[in-house]
């Protein structure tokens, strides 16, 4: 089999390798992103709570406050530039008892040597920002804020795209060798051969990292199943609302998210299980998420929930040592030109944009990088109609038929979009492709009344057979096939 | 803005027949939006017959039964704005519609129908555990891609609910060559109607298995299999009973949900049990010149029923456009009582023969519904059978309402 030469090969398109991939596109480098996916952001980044985070949790000096703090304060201009959500919500970190409260002091003590804006707040302020919450104080972050961690990262690797970097998708590393002074990266589609590799494989960078001969990672892997809430229940919450953090837990318990696109999200839960990518979501825990959720805002009611969904981090220590571990990105001792992104847990949406310059840093220090003459930091999403005030819709809808036709009906939908999705500089047709892009099968039916849509759409405007038609690639056909006695 | 006497909303059974109701009291000036490019409703995808035997003596298909009811509306030039969907809806009666041709229209209108229908209950609605891969569906869009597209969505299905779309498309299926292996219920009694299961099921070796429900799908891409296990009278599952299914396909028939979100973004009070509005005995929502009937109302188990229904809005919308609002004043409260989950409508009046539309909460024989006022009775109908998946009318004669004693009345079972 023949074999494709780059200088750069990134390992796993999250929001990590595209974050990765569009840095380096600033670069007169030949840079590749290896995905084993039918598209970017299927592991972690897809599934996580959409927090940009204030950076006030992890140690000072630490790793994790740096590149947290250093995403925090980017990713307004970040998502402007790439044409995705961004929503300055605020959080509120609310104690329900004395012990809480000292505690609240406490993160507040750490947050701030972090440099994060953060406020002790009393029961009247907490009322006033949330009418449902109730609390005895609350500690305040203004800069805390929520983004479409999917958009996100279909945005990064559109960009890097644009800009040069090449997107395989569908290509799943399965071994590594140095030969001849290069790396020749074996996968299951042709052979890549690459002057530096770096390892963002998430819940798999330990057997990435393994085929550099470094077997001291090890990834524990651990869900954190999510509830979903109808927009309708938008109302009921307008920060994000955490409880304070158990000690010793390293990361938050069950929160409230509101989302960019209008929803609550109740979760994650924190569960250490067998199988990295066992992402189910279990009866036992969603009963737990609306318990916990009701306890801090007893309007929630089990019928507003449209799915649950569930994701999972990669915990660098098992249960029992549990606490806190920073980011570890390092060389691998026995190659220098081989970097390995271990435990990139949250943060790590947050944190993107600050990795992504860490290890461009760690490659320019070995490679000396060149400026590229030509960058476009700019690139333009799907023109969300609904979004849009009544005369520019007026004037989209006479000109274009797309935008007459509405196809999904929980998120007000156009065909213009399903079809502008569809057409994704990635060439992703998958139904779920269609989802991340567009939003439709998001709403409360869930794909009941756009689906059957879509598939038309596919079928007529893109030529798509039936069997061709998939959830997520491989072998997810969504049908059996024609019926019977049917003749094209 | 254009301005309407009475805006429709919906072409399915309900809207059609509040049309033609509207016509016939005296109003011309009728306009019936419908989102899909054929009027009829969720009738065009209902293939199979039992349509009509109350309403007609026959027993016709879906598609038979819309026909009808189109044919009386076109005869009357009665405008269907097809391939129009309703964005918005407002108190005022200002409605935002998107038509595929022309684009952004806005009405303003005298009096509005809502008859948009149901969606379905999803996986995500009830929670249902286990991963998220290609293979599971809900049963009307089964029904939609099998009967209107021509696409079978597997072949060895398992399908968990026995509402009436499930057990339909169980026949369905099996006549398309499907391995239809079980219909699962959580209840201790279907939620379908009994002539279904007879034809359905029954009719073809497919086993129906009460207190059963899923705990678990299976499968990275498409589903493999389901893990089932049995409930106890709780509903949760009993230890040990658990067994697995390989199938491809898993069909969610778990029930419908009024679509009442144009409704809500008109004040429209709503009310938790039906999931529709809350209406007086003229159909009319707590928005005075918004009417509801048909599914979008509370979920009818018998188009003939939602086209009676339909007739009563119609009706009183155009009585309504002709004399102008009067409030009245005086509402009698109804109340569900024991045993009755619901009862349609939710406030009367004084002065007219009343037909109330109720639904048990659980399957029960021998069984008197009264209804009470003050705890003495004043109407009782005795059922050999009571079943949730039955609708049951009970009539009330404008005479018995003259001696009320108190502003409320309550239904229960006994
Ligand atoms: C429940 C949960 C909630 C979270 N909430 C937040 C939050 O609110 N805010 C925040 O900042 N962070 C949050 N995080 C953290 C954040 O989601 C992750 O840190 C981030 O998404 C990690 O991105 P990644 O690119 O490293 O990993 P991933 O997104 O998992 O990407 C790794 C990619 O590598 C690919 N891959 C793996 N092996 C191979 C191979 N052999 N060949 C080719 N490709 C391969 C995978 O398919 C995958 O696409 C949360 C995480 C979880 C799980």
């Amino acid at each position: 089999m023949d074999t494709q030469n780059y200088d750069i090969a990134i390992i796993g398109g999250g929001v990590v390798g595209t974050a990765i991939a569009r840095e380096l596109s600033k670069y007169s480098i030949n840079t590749v992103l290896l995905e084993m996916e039918s598209d970017v952001g299927q592991g972690a980044s897809n599934s996580n709570s959409g927090v940009v985070h204030a950076g006030f949790t992890a140690p000072v000096g630490s790793l994790k406050a740096d590149v947290c703090m250093y995403g925090n304060s980017h990713f307004e201009e970040l998502c402007a530039d790439l044409d995705v959500p961004y929503k300055k919500v605020g959080k509120l970190v609310v104690a329900v008892d004395k012990k809480q409260v000292a505690e609240l002091y406490n993160l507040q003590y750490i947050g701030s040597k972090n440099g994060a804006e953060l406020n002790i707040v009393g029961e009247d302020f907490i009322k006033k920002m949330e009418a449902n919450i109730d609390g005895k104080a609350a500690m305040y972050s203004p800069n805390s804020a929520i983004t479409s961690p999917y958009e996100l990262t279909i945005a990064l690797a559109e960009n890097a795209f644009q800009n040069g970097v090449e997107i395989k998708l569908n290509t799943k590393v399965l071994g590594i060798n140095k030969i001849n002074g290069k790396f020749l990266i074996k996968t299951n589609q042709k052979n890549i051969r690459a002057d530096y590799v770096i390892n963002s494989a998430g819940l798999y960078s330990d057997d990435i990292a393994s085929f550099s001969g470094e077997d001291r990672y090890k990834i524990y892997p651990c869900r954190g199943e999510y509830y979903v809430l109808d927009k309708n229940s938008s109302s009921l919450l307008s920060h994000l609302v955490y409880p304070v953090p158990p000690e010793n837990a390293g990361g938050y318990g069950i929160h409230l998210t509101p989302t960019v696109d209008g929803n609550i999200l109740i979760g994650p839960s924190n569960e250490y299980i067998d199988c990295v990518d066992n992402k189910a979501t279990t009866k036992d825990v969603m009963e737990q998420l609306i318990k916990e959720a009701r306890d801090f805002l007893p309007k929630i009611s089990q019928d507003m929930v449209i799915r649950s969904y569930s994701g999972i981090r990669s915990k660098i220590v098992p249960p029992e040592i549990g606490g806190f571990t920073d980011f570890v990105i390092e060389k691998s001792p026995r190659y220098d030109n081989f970097i390995n992104l271990i435990g990139i847990e949250s943060p790590g949406l947050t944190s993107a944009p600050g990795i992504a310059k860490y290890v461009v840093e760690m490659i320019d220090k070995m490679e000396n990088l060149k400026n590229k003459e030509i960058f476009n930091k700019k690139r333009t999403g799907i023109t969300k109609f609904s979004e849009l005030p009544l005369a520019e819709q007026k004037i989209l809808a006479e000109e274009n038929a797309g935008y007459r036709e509405l196809v999904c009906r929980c998120e007000n939908i156009t065909r213009q979009e399903i079809i502008d999705a569809l057409h994704n500089p990635l060439g992703v047709t998958t139904l779920k492709g269609v989802k991340y892009r567009a939003r439709a099968t998001m709403g409360r039916c869930q794909g009941g009344y756009c689906m059957a849509r879509i598939v038309k759409i596919m079928q007529e405007e893109f030529n798509m057979d039936l069997e061709q038609i998939q959830l997520t690639g491989n072998s997810s056909n969504l049908f059996a096939g024609q019926a019977k006695g049917w003749e094209k | 803005m254009m301005k309407r006497e009475l805006v429709i909303i919906g072409a399915g059974p309900a809207g059609l027949a509040a049309a033609l109701a509207a016509y016939d009291n005296g109003i011309r000036d009728i306009l019936i939006i419908e989102r899909e490019k054929r009027a009829g409703g969720i009738l065009n995808q209902c293939i199979h017959d039992g349509f009509g035997l109350h309403k007609f003596k026959e027993i016709l298909t879906g598609p038979e039964y819309a026909y009808r009811y189109l044919k009386k509306v076109q005869e009357r030039k009665i405008e269907i704005m097809t391939s129009t969907i309703v964005t918005e809806l407002r108190a005022e009666k200002y409605l935002k519609v998107i038509n595929e041709e022309i684009g952004i229209l806005e009405f303003k209108a005298d009096a509005v129908v809502l008859a948009m229908g149901s969606r379905e209950r999803t996986a995500g609605g009830i929670s249902l555990p286990g991963e998220r891969m290609a293979g599971v569906y809900t049963a009307g869009l089964t029904q939609n891609l099998m009967n209107l597209q021509n696409i079978k969505v597997g072949n060895n299905i398992v399908i968990l609910g026995s509402g009436d779309i499930g057990l339909i498309m169980a026949r369905r299926l099996t006549l398309e060559g499907a391995n239809v292996k079980a219909v699962l219920e959580i209840m201790p009694y279907s939620n379908g109607l009994n002539r279904n299961i007879n034809q359905c099921l029954i009719d073809f070796n497919i086993p129906l298995k009460l207190s059963h429900t899923v705990i678990d799908v299976k499968g990275k891409d498409r589903l493999e299999s389901i893990i089932v296990t049995e409930v106890d009278e709780n509903l949760r599952a009993i230890p040990g009973s658990e067994y697995e299914i390989e199938c491809d396909t898993l069909i969610l028939s778990v029930g419908l949900i009024p679509e009442n979100e144009l409704s809500k973004q008109a004040d429209v009070q709503i009310d938790d049990i039906t999931g529709g509005a809350l209406v007086k005995d003229n159909l009319e929502t707590n928005v005075p010149g918004i009417f509801a009937c048909g599914n979008v109302l509370h979920i009818h188990d018998l188009v003939d029923y939602v086209s009676d229904e339909a007739e009563n809005a119609g009706q009183a919308a155009a009585k309504y456009i002709k004399s102008g609002h009067k409030w009245r004043k005086n509402n009698i409260f109804v109340e569900a009582g024991d045993g009755i989950n619901y009862v349609i409508p939710q406030l009367i009046t004084l002065g007219k023969d009343l037909e109330f539309s109720m639904r048990v909460k659980k399957p029960a024989s021998d069984k008197t519904i009264k209804i009470l006022n003050n705890n003495e009775l004043i109407a009782k109908n005795t059922f050999k059978k009571v079943n949730p998946s039955e609708m049951i009318k009970i009539n009330l004669a404008k005479e018995k309402l003259l001696s009320l004693k108190t502003a409320s009345i309550k239904v229960v079972v006994e």
